[in-house]
């Protein structure tokens, strides 16, 4: 009896080949489509309807209220709380997705060394969060700036903090939702990785602001979303300046990733 | 090739799967037989690398699943029906693993040619019945053409035109020299399937035999007879050493002696017989007396020399 041996290609599984397949799954599915145009479309929609506003009651406003208005922040609340969480729930999805329908046992079949599985989905969905991010962010920047004709003050990306405030906004949004992906791979059920991510962004934000101020205030520049607001408007008091709450955040997603590597090894799939 | 020793799983104080140990050879196809809840998925999922023996060890090819270099290409595997994103193409589903394992479009194609699925390649998999899904899993098995297939329930869901199907592409298969390993819970799917079976129980290693081994054991179990002299053809026999019954219908049940035995005592004697009919068991049902001194000996754990 003859024994089929297949002839196999030299060298092995690459994780090229991992990032090509990641981008097929995500390309595929058209939750992803609808949740990357979503994100946009919230962050330019409040953006336009919220200078649009603020330009037609420009003349009525107090002197107070024209001076403490931020073009800059005001044009990407939309962006970044919308793209906070619709970016969020995508990074979920790329893995919780794949346990709720069994897709994880056959991925991990394809490719049994799992860091590199999920090294291919930090990549990939990175670097698509990424561009979303950034053109969400300039586009809500750019478009809410253009409603704001004299005598309304605008901002252009060179006024001061402009071009980091915009950029910034991109990078908060990408990087949060690597933390999305990371709890994830930690939690593994989808509602159960929604529930721990909005818990984090947006019940301990409103828990921490019921503290007295002095406590409340060390507390909340360590909060993701906090970090988000400081990215867009550094006036923010008693934050560490915007690009030492990014490192924090940072550190954060790559702590959920670091954990989600490690349990995605130990656990049976 | 498929080897498995002393593979052990344990849930917290539940074993799903014990001490078990086997050889699956190419060319043939080896059927993994048990009850549900026997453990044959925790053993899939223990080959293919999914799940993490608490004991004990299994290699594909004499390397643990983990080393394989390009696991599509040496195993195929189709595990549980509809493991598939539902609102993900036939083809993309089979495309995005493809990729991760250098395995060209062109195959994409061919695999799906081979199961039929050509007029639902666009269709989303959510759309698909349990034997459509079925057969999107079996496309992703062949995908890589590999040398080892490892298929838990493959007739699940098919009717019984695609069971005959699955039953011609896994002898194909192992006709061509590949290693077929099928799971299935049906002595009766099994017999006209497999070449030789591994039969657990409770997680137990309890047999490993060919189908024709099985077939003989399941000849000749007692032989019925009736006869309008019964109680001298029962007394004849009797004497001559068998074990008799009188069954309610009025026949006689015959174990320790053969038919021909029975027909010539009764010649000899003068005796008229109606009907001298060989009983034989079914695969099935060896296949359930297997099974049950299993779940005997399982209620009996804790009492010394009880081991079948």
């Amino acid at each position: 009896m003859t024994t089929y041996a297949p002839s196999l290609p030299a060298g092995r599984v690459s994780l090229k080949g991992l990032l090509r397949s990641e981008w097929t799954k995500l390309r595929t599915v058209r939750s992803t489509m609808w949740t990357l145009g979503a994100t946009v479309l919230i962050g330019v929609a409040a953006s336009a309807i919220a200078m649009a506003l603020t330009r037609a009651h420009w003349t009525t406003e107090s002197a107070a209220a024209r001076a403490a208005f931020d073009p800059v922040e005001v044009s990407l609340v939309g962006a970044y709380l919308g793209g906070a969480l619709l970016l969020g729930v995508l990074g979920i999805l790329v893995i919780s997705g794949e346990y709720a329908t069994g897709t994880i046992r056959a991925t991990l079949a394809a490719e049994p060394r799992r860091p590199m599985v999920l090294a291919a989905k930090v990549l990939v969905f990175g670097a698509v969060s990424l561009i979303i991010a950034e053109v969400t962010s300039f586009a809500s920047f750019l478009l809410g700036q253009a409603f704001l004709t004299s005598p309304a003050r605008h901002a252009t990306l060179s006024s001061p903090g402009a071009l980091r405030a915009v950029a910034g906004t991109g990078l908060f949004l990408c990087v949060v939702g690597l933390l999305a992906l990371g709890i994830a791979a930690v939690v593994r059920h989808t509602a159960g990785a929604i529930g721990a991510y909005v818990f984090v962004m947006l019940v301990l934000p409103v828990i921490v602001s019921g503290l007295p101020s002095s406590l409340g205030n060390q507390i909340a520049r360590f909060l993701p979303l906090s970090i988000g607001g400081v990215m867009a408007d550094d006036s923010v008091p008693h934050a560490f300046g915007p690009w030492s709450e990014f490192a924090f955040l940072c550190g954060y997603a790559v702590l959920a990733l670091a954990l989600g590597a490690v349990l995605l090894v130990r656990r049976d799939a | 090739m498929i080897e498995a020793q002393h593979l052990t799983k344990r849930y917290g104080e539940k074993t799903a799967v014990d001490d078990l140990s086997f050889t699956v050879r190419p060319g043939i196809v080896t059927g993994f037989l048990g009850p549900n809840g026997s453990g044959k998925s925790t053993t899939m999922r223990m080959i293919m690398g999914l799940d993490h023996p608490t004991g004990g060890q299994v290699t594909v090819n004499g390397r643990p699943y983990h080393d394989l270099r390009w696991p599509l290409r040496e195993v195929g595997a189709l595990l549980e029906a509809k493991a598939i994103h539902p609102g993900r193409p036939a083809w993309a589903h089979l495309w995005m693993l493809a990729q991760t394992n250098d395995i060209p479009r062109s195959r994409v194609d061919e695999v799906i040619a081979m199961v039929g699925l050509e007029p639902a390649t666009r269709q989303r998999a959510g759309k698909f019945s349990l034997g459509m899904g079925q057969r999107l899993g079996i496309a992703a098995a062949l995908l890589g053409d590999p040398g080892v297939l490892i298929f838990d329930e493959p007739a699940n869901g098919l009717d019984p035109d695609g069971i005959r199907w699955v039953r011609l592409l896994l002898r194909r298969l192992a006709s061509a020299g590949r290693t077929v390993f099928v799971s299935s819970h049906l002595m009766s799917e099994m017999a006209l399937t497999a070449d030789e079976v591994i039969i657990i129980g409770r997680g137990r290693f309890l047999a490993q035999q060919t189908i024709a081994e099985i077939t003989a054991q399941s000849t000749a179990r007692f032989v019925r007879v009736r006869s309008p002299q019964l109680e001298l053809v029962r007394s004849a026999l009797d004497s001559r050493g068998a074990d008799t019954t009188l069954e309610e219908d009025g026949s006689l049940s015959v174990r320790g002696i053969d038919e021909a035995a029975i027909g010539e005592i009764a010649a000899r004697q003068g005796l008229v017989l109606h009907e001298l009919a060989p009983q034989t068991a079914s695969l099935e049902e060896v296949f359930m007396e297997l099974t049950n001194n299993e779940l005997e000996y399982s209620g009996n754990t804790g009492t010394e020399g009880k081991q079948p």
